[in-house]
Parts: structure tokens; sequence; C-alpha cells
């Protein structure tokens, strides 16, 4: 695990990306019954998704924000399936 | 026909695409290393299977932002072929070069096996050597080729006939749930080509079934119309 703060004059950001609601998600349903297999009755769903910690240089929060945005859009997220969201961790100016 | 294999790390299925087109078919063909932007004039681009950059964050999604997808989007839009194959198919929709994407096949497991698929369209510059409603016994090696488009891209689909495969029985007959569309993709879906139809992208590997002595020659018809070779090679009047 990375460290929790960002370096001096850099903003961390946090991207999350999931499957679309309405998109089935095979291994969340998979996850699903193994847990429920091992005795935790409670789960009625799993979604499983990703996310990605970025180091941002030289950028106010509001650019960070900005530029993380583009950056789903662009690569780490496929907006077809997938949905994100942002969001800033650490910001030290 | 001048051909283009491009090779990404990872690629797999590049050596039998370009087996089949140079011995089987006797075309001009070269590999195209994926970090120039350069066709080296290829007129027929082939994004073959495999696993691009180790299907790293998603399949397809790294391929389709290395220099050389610059060269195949530019040759696209001047109208030029581009074929890709399961893995190359993933690259066309990350890339945006076709619309929707993969998702994990319904199973859940990696399917690898021989499936048929009919063919919807035979008036594409890949599919005038079949003829429409042909059965085709092709085979797959995913296990992500659950396709998927949002609404609106899937009715752009479907009433431009830009469907050009459909996973169906051994008879043709094309059920969504049952078993025989393999990955459980929406309306059956095995390939789709773009609006000017000189882009295709399909899951199964028409590659692994081009010569007899295989066992299997379904697929040549597909590859050989594509170089322009279907009259010589198949005996075809068109």
């Amino acid at each position: 695990m990375a460290k929790k703060t960002a370096k001096k004059g850099s903003v961390r950001v946090r991207v999350t990306v999931f499957p679309r609601p309405e998109i089935l998600d095979p291994q969340g349903k998979a996850i699903a019954s193994a847990l429920e297999r091992v005795g935790f009755d409670k789960v009625s769903e799993v979604r499983a998704g990703k996310s990605f910690d970025l180091d941002l240089e030289g950028v106010t929060e509001a650019d960070a924000r900005e530029v993380a945005e583009k950056m789903a859009d662009k690569l780490l997220a496929n907006t077809v399936v997938e949905d994100y969201s942002v969001e800033i961790l650490d910001a030290e100016s | 026909m001048r051909c283009g294999v491009v090779t990404f790390p990872g690629s797999n299925c590049d050596h039998d695409v370009y087996h089949v087109l140079k011995h089987v078919l006797s075309q001009q063909v070269g590999f195209l290393w994926h970090d120039k932007a350069d066709l080296k004039g290829a007129e027929l681009v082939v994004l073959p299977g495999g696993f691009a950059y180790g299907d790293y964050l998603r399949g397809g999604a790294l391929a389709a932002l290395s220099p050389i997808l610059e060269a195949v989007r530019e040759h696209a839009d001047n109208g030029g072929l581009v074929l890709g194959i399961c893995n190359g198919f993933q690259v066309l929709l990350e890339s945006g070069l076709l619309p929707g994407a993969l998702r994990r096949n319904r199973s859940l497991r990696f399917e690898c096996r021989d499936v048929f698929v009919q063919v919807e369209r035979a008036d594409t510059p890949w599919t005038e050597g079949y003829e429409e409603g042909r059965v085709l016994r092709l085979p797959i090696a995913h296990g992500e080729g659950n396709y998927v488009a949002s609404e609106a891209d899937l009715e752009v689909l479907e009433e431009t006939g830009r469907v050009v495969f459909r996973y169906c029985d051994t008879d043709g007959n094309v059920d969504e749930e049952s078993a025989s569309n393999i990955n459980g993709s929406q309306n059956a879906i095995a390939g789709i080509v773009s609006s000017e139809g000189n882009i295709l992208g399909m899951m199964p590997h028409p590659e692994r079934c081009s010569e007899a002595i295989l066992g299997n020659d379904d697929g040549l018809a597909l590859l050989a119309t594509a170089v322009g070779a279907a009259t010589e090679v198949l005996g075809l009047s068109r």
C-alpha cells in the first residue's frame, strides 16, 4: 500500500472504477457466492471494482480533479460498461 | 495485396494470421511492431488475438493507446481495411474504432471450442465469399467475449445492418439466451463492421480454420475476400 500522504507540492487523487449498475458483474457474483459458501450469509450483493491512487505534481486541487476525470475517461475506465468517481485524498501546497 | 499483422507484446495469433495470408493466400505480409506509427504500406491491417500488454487494466485498453493505433486509425479513416480478431476486436472497441465493449463471459470461464456463427451480411469487404445465412463453424478462445453496447449504439448497429456474424446453433437458429450464444453477448453478436464496412471486429478466429488439412477451412473465405483473392482461391464467379 502506498504512503497515505502525497509528496509536498503534489496532490493525491483516487479514481474508483465500478461496473455500471445495469451491467452484470460476474466477478462480483462469483465473489458473493464464495462468501456465502464460507458462511457470510448476510451478503446480498457484491460489486467488484478497482481503484487507482495517483500523485499529481504542480497542480491545484481543482486541476487535479479535472485531470483525473480526463484520465478516467481516456483510459482508467471504459465508460461503455463502467462508472468512475474521483476523490482527493491529500493535497499539500 | 500488401498486408500488415500488428504485433503487440503479448500477441499470440500474429503468426497464425501471417501464415494464412502468406502461405495459403500467397499475399505480401509483414509484421508491424506496436511502438511505431507506421503501417509500411499495408492495405489490409490485422490486429490479431492474444493478450496485448498482458491484458493489463482491461483487454485491449493499453494497446488502444499504442503508437501503431494512430496509424491504424488514420488508415481506417481513409477507408483502409482493418480486421480485429478476438483480442484485436477488444483493441478496436477500446480505441473507439467500433462501438461497444466486451465483458467477462457469462459462464465466467475461458471458452475454447468450436462454435457456430451465421453470416448475416454477405455484402461486406469481408464476407462476399460466403452466402448470406450460411452457418460457419469457427473456433473461439476467450474469457471476455460477451459483447455489450449502449442501447443507442445497439440500435444503430441493428438498423444499419452492421452485425455481420451472430452465434447460432448448427441449424442457424439464433437464441441470445441459449448455450449457442457461447459468451452471453447482446443479440448474440459475434462480429460487427464499421459504418463504412472497412473495419471488422470479431471474436472467432478465421485464421485457425483456413486449411482443410487442419480439419476445417470455414474461415478461409473471409481472409481470401479481404485480400481480394476470393475468386482465385475459392473459385467464385463474383
